[in-house]
């Protein structure tokens, strides 16, 4: 025989405003089983708890029922006030008498009486609650960090230096991410790389850091406190335990490409380090245009026709002998216990918009293009030229929100960082050259961060940018000259610039690859392919997915302190959960009977968390829950044939009782 | 293969300003074995004025139209970029099940709303490969030049691209003529205001001529006779406000496919043009 005590919460006047709570603590008292009731103004407060705590003592309760607002909001709360007791955490049921009754009802007898059911419903689950016990489960102190941007490397540094080992996995040659391609930063003017390289160092030589470059997160099973990661390592074909990055190859190398660091307005060679700062500061091989491995192919696929030449420059100049050119790709098994996705974001593509040539002009330019034009380590040394004939731009065009706040393009958000790196451009420009004259098509200035609207103002007042508000309709060519056609919004009017370089102001849009990557990792992503946190305002580097976090311009277009501060926010979440020596599993799982399983295994196809392993016996294989996993959804236990699979705390007695609790 | 009978439908400008392009779409779609069968009884497609006056006004004339290809149970081509747009808004609009009664009701009889309506450059288009070239145009540069009404919005008219458009540049190119890359080919030319508002009409169609010579295009192609009027019949007046010489023959595409398929100029009705193409031609050895 239970003995339940049902605890009313007024919330204030949130519930007592429309349910008449005396008339419910009445009902209450005719219930089975029930064999206390009382009521609280705020449940939730130190009294509150405090009164339910010494209830349950003084009347030897053994069940206990709160109605209150949603499970959502303080379920743990009170279980922990229920445990206080020395009661099982678990024999607790709550009524939701707030978002389910008062506050979607108005005042009246109907509402007092949906309350009453909503409580009997609670009674009547709860007399047939046993207790429940969580388990503990082991955790690798071992993080996986995705990504070598300045989030990623924030988040590796942050975790390496809390003592934790990190493995930093990165799909380019060298770390950096786009931070790197960056000229100088808003609204201080830094040297983005100055800034950037030391902490670049710092993964590299850091002792809690392997550093795995060239490489892709390829697979990844397990759970909290322990995945498995299979990551592929693309072969270099340069050994770089023997390697030294004297750089004889790649000053050698005669086979030159477009350099995908300098957005293709400049050149690297077939072995090549992305830039100068790179690290690790060793080369890899681009096999798709190495004149060599070019000819193995030709050899290997038998073509007919004249053999390409058998290069091999950089091996016979090599001093360590370096070169390997039967290095293969590898796939390699990482152990972590938790994951950093921070995979960064792409520049968008703006040959969608015809109206401004759909790349077919080369002195229309992108922000990063720009970027490497002005960097003194860029393709022209920093002299800032026009693509097509090299002469020095005196009128610059900017035309904001390419790729933002477009609908027609399928992204309607803004990018955030653009308003302010046009206002950067325009104010280098001028430093560039006195006489560069700068207009700056726009739809709002959006300059809210620390200093960003006086670094907005100084673009226009001392750099002498000209800002108009409408959007460019068209760009032609008309000589040497770009004429651009737009609107003066605020004028009334339409305007027409003749200028000799155009800069789009392109957007960020989520790294190639982002959501085949979230759908590996099993984490959302949301129909731009940005990656979705757990909470948008109180989870921001967290997923639904325990033990991944996320940080940086992943989520949604993030500036440079933003992403250094997720990146730290990452590491921190990540060294908490590594703070503890075993985990504590929610024992609300499904739990499948093995006497009862038939070992068909439709519960593992529907399992949308992996949650479902096999298990070998004598005599045959069946289901079992891997409780790291199992969230509770109940998908199982709905598809489950035999009726083998229950989840705790939602048993089909428990769940039936409630029902006719309703149907009485 | 594109169909070889079409019920076609020519509107009001190809029986008068622009008999050429009616003549030169008929003598070309003959050749090559495609039929056009004029529809009966045909009215006005509702053009620049109906929309501006009477939404239901602009579908139901248009209506009229599909109802009577409906009839014939044909593809309805259209040689006017103005009468193609209007029956392609018209086709959308009575997408809507309550429109499309209500506009069966005004015009009288079943409307089904299942024709298929296409450009006549689309259709030549997709013979590209195919045309008997008598004269291949070895030499001519040509802009071609597509108006704004065949191709915006796009998600209505669903015919090529808005902001650089390619179908009549790939049809001019398998004539053996060069068509020439320029940002001007939707721009607008003044459209329905050379009556109202000419000095409009002159400052947009001189930008285009403008463009079009300092390229060193040969001629402009067209597909709308309100464009090839504005550009063509302006001329005069533009050189005279810019003192710029602009002066370039305005040709419809139909007139250059037949005169690369070897009919005459002649045939063409070449001589129909204000701004004489024929010392272009000659002076090239296409006429």
């Amino acid at each position: 025989m239970a003995r339940i005590g049902v605890f009313i919460c007024h919330c204030g006047t949130n519930i007592a405003g429309t349910v008449n709570i005396a008339e419910v603590l009445e009902a209450a008292k005719q219930m089975p089983n029930v064999a206390f009731v009382d009521d609280n103004k705020y449940s939730c407060s130190e009294p509150g708890q405090a009164s339910i705590r010494d209830a349950i003592v003084a009347n030897r309760l053994d069940r206990v029922v709160i109605g209150s607002c949603s499970p959502r909001m303080h379920e743990n709360t009170f279980r922990r006030t229920v445990a206080s007791a020395g009661l099982n955490p678990y024999l607790l049921e709550i009524a939701n008498l707030r978002e389910h009754c008062s506050w979607v009802h108005g005042d009246g007898k109907e509402t007092t009486d949906k309350a009453i059911e909503l409580v009997r419903k609670a009674v009547n689950k709860a007399t047939h609650y046993e207790a429940l016990f969580p388990k503990q489960i082991g955790l690798t102190k071992r993080a996986l960090v995705i990504g070598g941007g300045i989030a990623g490397i924030q988040a590796a540094l942050d975790i390496a230096n809390s003592g934790y080992e990190v493995v930093l996995v990165e799909r380019e040659p060298s770390i950096g991410g786009r931070m790197a391609q960056l000229d100088k930063t808003f609204p201080t003017l830094d040297c983005s790389a100055c800034i950037l390289a030391p902490k670049m160092v710092d993964v590299g030589q850091h002792p809690n850091i392997t550093l795995l470059t060239y490489s892709e997160v390829q697979k990844v099973t397990g759970y909290v406190g322990n995945f498995e990661v299979e990551i592929l390592q693309k072969a270099k074909k340069v050994d770089h335990k023997t390697c030294t990055g004297c750089g004889t190859c790649w000053q050698k190398c005669p086979e030159k490409v477009p350099s995908e660091f300098e957005v293709e307005m400049g050149e690297r060679t077939a072995i090549y380090i992305p830039f100068a700062q790179a690290v690790p500061p060793k080369p890899v091989i681009d096999v798709d245009n190495c004149r060599y491995t070019k000819y193995l192919r030709f050899v290997e696929e038998g073509k007919e026709g004249k053999k390409p030449p058998q290069c091999r420059i950089c091996e016979r100049l090599c001093p360590t002998g370096a070169i390997d050119w039967e290095q293969q790709d590898q796939v390699i098994t990482e152990r972590v216990g938790a994951i950093v996705v921070a995979i960064g974001y792409q520049t968008f593509d703006p040959s969608a918009y015809g109206e401004y040539g759909g790349g077919r002009y080369p002195d229309v330019v992108t922000g990063l293009e720009l970027e490497r034009l002005m960097c003194a380590s860029g393709p022209t040394e920093g002299e800032v030229v026009r693509p097509s004939d090299g002469a020095h731009p005196k009128t610059v065009v900017f035309a904001s929100c390419v790729g933002s706040r477009d609908d027609r393009m399928g992204r309607s958000y803004c990018s955030k960082v653009c308003c302010m790196y046009m206002a950067k451009h325009a104010i280098m420009l001028k430093e560039h050259d006195p006489e560069v004259q700068c207009y700056i098509f726009y739809i709002d200035i959006r300059a809210g961060g620390k200093d960003f609207e006086e670094f907005a103002r100084r673009a226009q007042e001392e750099a002498g940018a000209i800002y108009l508000r409408g959007r460019i309709s068209k760009i032609y060519e008309d000589g040497k000259k770009l004429i651009v056609c737009g609107e003066d919004s605020l004028m009334g009017r339409p305007v027409e610039i003749a200028a000799d370089l155009v800069v789009l102001a392109t957007g960020m849009v989520p790294s190639d690859g982002a959501a085949e990557l979230a759908r590996t990792l099993n984490i959302s992503y949301d129909s731009n392919n940005f990656l979705i946190e757990a909470h948008v305002k109180l989870r921001p580097v967290e997923t639904q997915t325990d033990g991944i976090f996320l940080a940086g311009a992943c989520i949604g277009p993030r500036d440079i302190p933003e992403s250094v501060a997720q990146g730290s926010a990452a590491a921190a979440k990540l060294a908490t959960l590594f703070s503890q020596d075993t985990l504590i599993t929610d024992p609300l799982t499904a739990v499948v009977d093995a006497a009862w399983c038939v070992g068909c295994f439709l519960c593992q196809e529907v399992c949308p968390f992996n949650a479902i392993d096999s298990l070998v016996t004598d005599t045959r294989t069946v289901a079992v829950v891997n409780e790291g996993l199992c969230k509770g959804c109940g998908l199982c236990v709905a598809d489950c044939r035999g009726g083998a699979i229950k989840l705790r705390g939602f048993s089909d007695q428990q769940l039936l009782a409630e029902v006719s609790a309703l149907w009485r | 293969m594109t169909p070889r009978v079409y019920a076609y439908y020519p509107g009001c400008t190809l029986h008068s300003t622009a008999k050429e392009y009616d003549v030169s779409a008929r003598l070309v779609c003959q050749s090559l074995g495609i039929e056009l069968r004029e529809l009966k009884d045909w009215t006005c497609c509702g053009a620049s004025s109906a929309h501006s006056t009477s939404d239901l006004l602009s579908i139901a004339l248009p209506a009229r139209e599909l109802q009577a290809a409906e009839e014939m149970g044909l593809p309805l081509a259209v040689a006017c970029a103005m009468c193609f747009s209007r029956l392609k808004f018209a086709i959308h609009e009575l997408n809507d099940q309550a429109t499309l009664g209500l506009v069966s009701d005004i015009i009288g009889g079943e409307l089904r709303n299942t024709i298929e309506v296409v450009h006549l450059l689309k259709v030549l288009e997709e013979e590209k490969e195919d045309l008997p070239l008598k004269r291949p145009l070895t030499g001519l540069k040509v802009a071609c030049y597509y108006g704004c009404l065949l191709v915006r919005p796009r998600d209505i008219l669903d015919f090529d691209d808005e902001e650089n458009p390619q179908i009549m540049d790939h049809l001019i190119e398998a004539l053996g003529a060069q068509s020439i890359d320029w940002g001007f080919k939707t721009e607008c030319c003044g459209a329905s205001l050379p009556l109202t508002r000419k000095d409009i009409v002159l400052t947009l169609s001189h930008r285009i001529l403008h463009q079009a010579k300092q390229l060193g295009a040969d001629c402009l192609a067209v597909a709308c006779p309100m464009c090839h009027s504005n550009l063509d019949t302006t001329q005069r007046e533009i050189e005279a406000k810019y003192k710029d010489g602009v002066g370039l023959p305005i040709l419809y595409f139909t007139q250059l496919v037949g005169l690369a398929m070897g009919f005459s100029p002649k045939q063409l009705l070449l001589n129909k043009h204000l701004t004489d193409p024929l010392p272009m031609l000659k002076e090239k050895e296409l006429a």
